[in-house]
């Protein structure tokens, strides 16, 4: 499966990017066990992989981040020994981080030029100089608005900006698409290619098969550190062989589960309305029911409410008018702490700052709900809390180094397992799950949807928040979409169309695919 | 309350003023880039004494006044080495460094205490200016270090909105991984700013020692080091509000010896507390507006930065 070992590439010419037997370990994860990877100018190359396995360690390689303990690195054929980022920078190497590196009270602008600047900044002529360079590559931006005041969508340009700014020849971006709506991931799509066909070599590390096989040229997988499957022609190369390289078996295709037991009313939420950070309203009247058994998503383009909804109903953003009832009584007013009490699981879409505490180790991060329950009197009972974690490790399969170091060691899909276990393990009678599943591998995103699926099973009642229009198709018994605050449809997710969803996600609402609430136990 | 009175008053204000202000850009730069020192009170009380103890030796006011800007950079230079390659807390060096100043300068200056002053740093005549009624004494008969903080004040402003360096010391105290990713040494820009602050608290210092009082007494620096820090949450990190507070807060250091001479009832202790009053007010405004839009404070105030961290 793997190719010769060459430095040239069909056309004889050195490969743009090449990275040989690279090795790096971190306190208690090897992230990369010799990984191969090589990049023609002129295309765009995914690189593939579960989380974990050593994708974005390999890229914050490439971009200089971090140094390789063993292992070689050429660009365009030379040898490099990168040591800071700037080392990388002059190679001509640009990185989209997933987290954007960019500053919220800076102007685009300000932002582009930053490390790349004349020696004398004037407002105007580097405003000028970079909507130039956007238009040139096609990008729609406003070279003079605060960075704190864009989308998304359009930070990842700002940050694209930025390499091209800097005239950088090998583009890496990593999981660039998580963040965007799918209208988005299509325009960003447009882009990448208009790079490559300018000469440049793009690099798009993502899980999402779908888009690999429609942005990419080529792709290399990733699994446990090491390189699978390298430069496979995403052409000739079947997507669920490329998920089958990915996770070592055939990935399991999720199914639709059969449907619960429906009973009483467990969540209710009456004319709901709040604000979002800026002081803008965010929800603008909210009506909506989930019922013992049953899964009710969330469906709509991110940025319409669905954060503030979650947040509100967890308690962690205050209300404007309209109520919030939990097992038939209401809860408003009440604290997060009441709301736990009173059976309300929530799984909030930050996992790490909202969810789990970062510095904290894996122990206090699995009592942080219940360590009123593992105290003797005034103090911490370190005995019962251990307990209590091991027991959540053992029952939602995480893996974990000693529970006394900090969780940030942690994979992406262990860390979600420990904050779902912690809010599932009481079973509690209301779910609130926002993107419980974003950003996790194959196998991490069954694990959660088993759990939440479970928890329906026993009577929960689950409000799912998602933006992966497939999870919420298979999971949901109802299908909402959200839309500036609204719920503006409902459909039967068994029946509906995914394109009238869209629709209605895009807020062309007809009215016609508004569908009365006719859902019978 | 007579005329002379008044321009004596505001020429304190601004004498004042300006001490407070070489001390708060010093300050501002620092944290501009990200480190918070609240060693202003040392780093000033050091450029005191070094600027006395060396006028002392030399009988030249310039060279007492380069040497308290090198002392106050040396030692605040010992701040960033502790919170920039060593990543410590930023509070509690910046705390033990004002303890350190404070005191080193006391043993320093153990020896020329009550001397009389070996050079000065006299008031500049402008010529026709220094004649013009009222502006004449209130702004053109003062000490060149009224007039270093003016070109200080404009300089950092220049600096760090339109020039490269200062893009990169303003980026590294809002992200610092931003700014090494983009291709800027945190820790030199970090080093290089704090070293600055430094040199300006210590020139603020040996302003006391080399004009306003001139002598050299054991804790001449009287809290004007915190004074400046709260002035730069007070001026929002920008050179022309901090410069304005300066001013504000020079006026009340200024009234606390006339207020008798003119009569008013009013403890020149509480007095001494407005700044601080002032600055809690600004910081309840700028928690209250920050719902909107982010706060004025550079977003990675106090936040150490090492590149491997997971």
């Amino acid at each position: 499966m793997r190719n010769e070992l060459t430095s040239t590439d069909t056309l004889g010419q050195p490969f743009a990017v090449e990275l040989q037997g690279i090795w790096k370990r971190f306190p208690g994860v090897v992230a990369n066990a010799g990984a191969d990877l090589r990049v023609s100018a002129g295309t765009v190359h995914a690189v593939l992989g579960e989380n974990g396995a050593g994708k974005s360690t390999l890229m914050n390689i490439l971009a200089g981040v971090y140094r390789p303990d063993a292992g070689q690195l050429r660009i365009d054929g030379e040898i490099h020994h990168f040591r800071t980022p700037a080392d990388a920078l002059a190679a001509g190497i640009g990185m989209v981080h997933q987290e954007f590196r960019l500053i919220p009270s800076f102007t685009v602008a300000d932002n582009v030029v930053l490390g790349a600047a004349e020696r004398i900044v004037r407002r105007s002529s580097i405003e000028s100089a970079v909507g130039e360079l956007a238009e040139r590559f096609g990008i729609a931006t406003e070279p003079d608005r605060m960075v704190w005041q864009l989308s998304m969508g359009e930070r990842q340009r700002v940050e694209i900006l930025k390499a091209l700014w800097r005239d950088a020849q090998i583009l890496v971006l990593d999981e660039p698409t998580a963040v965007l709506t799918p209208g988005e991931a299509d325009e960003l799509a447009a882009v990448l290619r208009h790079m490559a066909n300018d000469g440049r070599a793009v690099i798009f590390i993502s899980h999402k098969l779908q888009e690999v096989t429609s942005f990419c040229d080529e792709a290399t997988v990733l699994r446990g550190g090491k390189t699978v499957a390298a430069s496979l022609s995403v052409e000739s190369t079947d997507a669920t062989e490329l998920a089958g390289l990915m996770v070592g078996s055939s990935p399991a295709i999720s199914e639709r589960p059969p449907p619960g037991q429906v009973g009483e009313e467990l969540l209710a939420v009456h004319k709901l309305r709040c604000m979002d950070d800026r002081g803008l309203p965010a929800l603008d009247g909210i009506e909506l029911t989930v019922r013992s058994g049953e899964i009710v998503g969330i469906a709509g383009v991110a940025g319409n409410g669905q954060r503030e909804l979650a947040q509100v109903i967890a308690g962690l953003r205050s209300v404007e008018s309209g109520t919030v009832c939990l097992t038939g009584e209401d809860r408003t007013f009440a604290s997060p702490r009441q709301r736990f009490s009173a059976g309300l699981g929530y799984i909030p879409e930050d996992r790490l700052g909202v969810g789990l505490a970062p510095r904290l180790n894996v122990i206090d991060n699995a009592i942080l709900r219940t360590y009123r329950d593992h105290c003797r009197g005034p103090f911490l009972d370190a005995e019962s809390a251990t307990a209590h974690c091991q027991d959540l490790v053992d029952r939602f399969r995480i893996q974990t180094g000693p529970l006394f170091h900090s969780i940030a060691g942690l994979s992406g899909g262990n860390l979600q397992r420990l904050l779902v276990g912690r809010e599932l393990r009481g079973h509690p009678s209301v779910v609130v799950a926002a993107q419980p599943t974003r950003g996790l591998d194959v196998q991490g995103v069954k694990a959660i949807q088993d759990l939440l699926v479970a928890e329906r099973d026993v009577g929960a009642a689950v409000l799912l928040i998602s933006e992966d229009l497939d999870e919420l198709l298979t999971l949901s018994d109802r299908l909402l979409v959200m839309h500036a605050g609204r719920i503006v449809a409902e459909f039967e997710p068994t029946t509906a169309e995914r394109r009238t969803i869209g629709e209605a996600m895009a807020g062309h609402l007809d009215g016609a695919c508004v569908i009365p609430e006719v859902v019978g136990p | 309350m007579n005329e002379a009175s008044i321009i004596g008053l505001l020429e304190a204000t601004v004498s004042f003023g300006a001490l407070l202000y070489l001390a708060a850009l010093g300050e501002m730069i620092a944290e501009k880039s990200g480190i918070l020192n609240l060693g202003v009170e040392g780093m000033m009380a050091m450029g005191a004494v070094s600027g006395y103890v060396v006028a002392l030796q030399t009988n030249n006011p310039w060279v007492a006044l380069a040497a308290a800007v090198v002392a106050g950079a040396l030692i605040g230079s010992i701040h960033g080495f502790f919170t920039v390659v060593l990543g410590a807390e930023q509070v509690v060096s910046g705390l033990s460094l004002t303890i350190l100043g404070v005191g080193l300068a006391a043993y320093l200056g153990r020896g020329s205490v009550g001397r009389p002053p070996g050079a000065e740093l006299v008031p500049v005549d402008w010529g026709l200016l220094s004649d013009i009624p009222w502006a004449g004494p209130v702004l053109f008969t003062q000490s060149p270090f009224v007039y270093m903080a003016v070109v200080a004040g404009c300089l950092s402003w220049f600096i760090l909105w339109r020039t490269r360096l200062g893009l990169a010391v303003r980026a590294a105290g809002e992200s610092a991984s931003t700014t090494d990713a983009a291709g800027h040494s945190v820790a030199v820009i970090r080093m290089g700013a704090v070293a600055i602050g430094g040199g300006l608290a210590g020139a603020a210092g040996a302003y006391l020692t080399l004009s306003l009082t001139p002598q050299w007494q054991e804790g001449i620096v009287a809290g004007r080091g915190w004074i400046a820090v709260a002035l730069v949450i007070f001026g929002a990190w920008r050179p022309g509000r901090v410069a304005l507070g300066a001013l504000l807060f020079g006026l009340t250091l200024a009234l606390k010896t006339r207020l008798q001479t003119f009569g008013v009832e009013f403890s020149p202790i509480l007095l001494s507390m407005l700044p601080y009053v002032l600055t809690v007010g600004v910081l309840v405004v700028i928690s209250v507006r920050s719902r909107k839009r982010p706060s004025p404070a550079p977003a990675a105030l106090g936040v150490a930065y090492r590149r491997e961290e997971r």
